[in-house]
């Protein structure tokens, strides 16, 4: 099996956002980059899937040179080799997807796995977008992943309002990783070490215009700290009495 | 110029996310001299589709089939884009609902149109919309334009005002159809809900939420009994989750759901700063914790600094009289 797995490099989820010069975008001179937490999920999920049935593991990231160390980390985690989609204007959602439809399309994929999000831009687009792109059928938010090889099958429960549905797709395919699927491993110092030598490819990304731009970032109005009540059940009937007299949501 | 509004239904029954993206279509429609028009799609949804008319909507397409019965990405998003073509309508609004954000992605990709997804905001001026949408799970807000001639938009639930229906039906037209086997490589087989009673955490009017200082996952007990008198969903912040007291659909945060419910009840959650982004769009915040320097209380309507075993009983007994459920 062959299977690909798209990772993208973000802030962490302490990062204090402060808005850059351009004010179009964070400030990331102080920010530290990691994996996305989601795709954790997606290459664990590939890597189960390599330790089970045996398969070629091919990570690819869309960005500038740092994002070679987020190919590094999945590489530590196990697989086989990186393809680097370099370019220092990655765009917007329709922008990634159409880089990773064209650098994917005749790779011969027999999954290709994404994040469910990414936790910069939060869109939720790329993979499902993609998979239109490359014609493929796809399911999104998948918390449980059976893939039978020999019958081209896949069968994935993907979270819903409340619940769960159940999902039928024929490979090749498109799944994109929630939290839940599984537990991600930690790279072990031996992964660590043979991520080292493992090939990483640069390709030139496709000729691709993003459909969007960003007016203007802005911080969210401040909240102003409220009224503390008391210290304890005292404090009870007056919050009862605030809740539905003056905010009125009971 | 046409706005189409993709009306989200369960079992042939619109949801509430289907009038608040009729009723933000009428009123974009309204700002950019377009027409709004609706799209249901599904099994013996005809009849329901009419109700759009109490929110402004002349007329709604039904695309009905057995095979509509269950969700199919493929099927689905094939249905809206010929629908969007064949109506000339150059925008399409869903809801950023499970549904919404897996159909919205394919529809771009198949109309080439720009996506500007879970937007909190949108306003036509002159041609142009301008979208608000929160970013890093809501630590920043951008302003989106999108280019390109056709635009998708999904629009977070419990944000937009479904305003009120005024009981005017819309004309139904069902639309024809063509779909192949090949449109069904994905489908959903089935459906099961997890928790009977209690709505979900990103539909949720009200939601209680517990952290790592209820110390283990027996003492969510109070968290439920206060989420029952007040029907709310129940959150757990990540700490929680991480633990294993609840499960991974229950974490709010930039790592989980991000929530915009009237009242959001945070018990014995310290605030770390992940929590914070995905909870402090709520209406209203209440924080109960011991530590007075927690950073919940920052972005706290209302606080108390207690102890929650002690409150939280406390409380829910007091919310029991007040709505009268003793």
């Amino acid at each position: 099996m062959k299977l690909f797995v798209c990772v993208n490099q973000v802030p962490d989820t302490e990062t204090k956002v402060k808005i850059g010069q351009d004010g179009k975008s964070i400030d990331r001179s102080e920010v530290n980059l990691i994996l996305n937490p989601y795709d954790e999920f997606a290459v664990e999920a590939a890597l189960q899937l390599k330790d089970k049935n045996g398969a070629e593991v091919t990570y690819v990231s869309v960005g500038g040179d740092s994002v070679k160390e987020v190919l590094r980390k999945a590489l530590a985690m196990g697989g086989d080799r990186g393809i680097h989609v370099k370019t220092d204007n990655i765009g917007d959602s329709y922008a990634v997807a159409s880089m990773i439809a064209f650098v994917l399309k005749d790779a011969g994929a027999d999954m290709i796995l994404f994040g469910k999000q990414s936790i910069d831009y939060d869109d939720a687009a790329v993979g499902t977008m993609a998979a239109e792109m490359l014609g493929l059928p796809s399911a999104s938010v998948v918390v449980k992943l059976d893939v039978d090889e020999n019958a081209r099958k896949v069968t994935c429960e993907r979270e819903i309002e409340g619940g769960k549905e159940t999902v039928e797709l024929t490979m090749p395919c498109v799944i994109s990783a929630q939290k839940g699927l599984n537990e991600p491993r930690y790279p072990s110092l031996k992964g660590i070490m043979a991520a080292k030598s493992k090939p990483i490819q640069e390709v030139a990304p496709s000729a691709v215009e993003p459909l969007t731009e960003v007016a203007e970032m802005k911080k969210p109005p401040a909240k102003q700290a409220g009224k503390i009540l008391g210290t304890d059940k005292s404090a009870v009937p007056e919050l009862v009495r605030l809740l539905h007299e003056e905010a009125k949501v009971i | 110029m046409r706005i189409l509004a993709f009306a989200e239904q369960r079992d042939g029954k619109l949801k509430k996310v289907a009038f608040e993206v009729a009723h933000a279509a009428v009123q974009l429609a309204g700002q950019i001299g377009a027409e709004a028009v609706g799209l249901v799609i599904g099994n013996g949804v005809e009849k329901d589709a009419s109700e759009l008319g109490g929110f402004g909507i002349g007329k709604v397409y039904a695309a009905e089939g057995e095979r509509l019965s269950l969700y199919s990405t493929t099927a689905y998003a094939k249905v809206v884009s010929d629908a969007a073509e064949s109506l000339s309508a150059d925008i399409v609004l869903f809801p950023a609902s499970a549904m919404g954000k897996d159909l919205a992605p394919r529809v771009a990709g198949r109309l080439k149109a720009g996506l500007a997804a879970d937007c909190i905001a949108l306003k036509g001026e002159g041609g142009s919309i301008v979208a608000t949408r929160p970013v890093y799970a809501g630590k920043g807000l951008i302003d989106l334009k999108i280019n390109s001639p056709r635009k998708v938009f999904t629009l977070r639930p419990n944000v937009f005002s479904p305003g009120g229906a005024n009981g005017t039906a819309a004309t139904v037209e069902r639309l024809n159809l063509s779909l192949q086997d090949s449109d069904f490589l994905s489908k959903v087989i089935g459906v099961t809900f997890t928790k009977a009673g209690r709505p979900d955490l990103t539909e949720a009017n009200i939601i209680v939420s517990g952290g790592r200082g209820l110390g283990g996952p027996d003492n969510f007990k109070m968290i439920e009994d206060l989420a029952d008198v007040l029907g709310a969903a129940v959150g757990a912040s990540r700490a929680a989750v991480d633990a294993g007291w609840r499960p991974h659909e229950d974490q709010v945060g930039q790592t989980g759901k991000t929530v915009s419910p009237s009242l959001y009840v945070a018990v014995a959650i310290s605030g770390a700063i992940q929590h914070l982004a995905g909870m402090s769009s709520s209406k209203f915040i209440v924080a109960i914790n011991k530590d007075k320097d927690a950073p919940i209380f920052q972005v706290a309507d209302y606080g108390i600094v207690g102890d929650a075993f002690e409150v939280i009983p406390e409380l829910s007994a007091q919310m029991k009289k007040a709505l009268g459920k003793d």
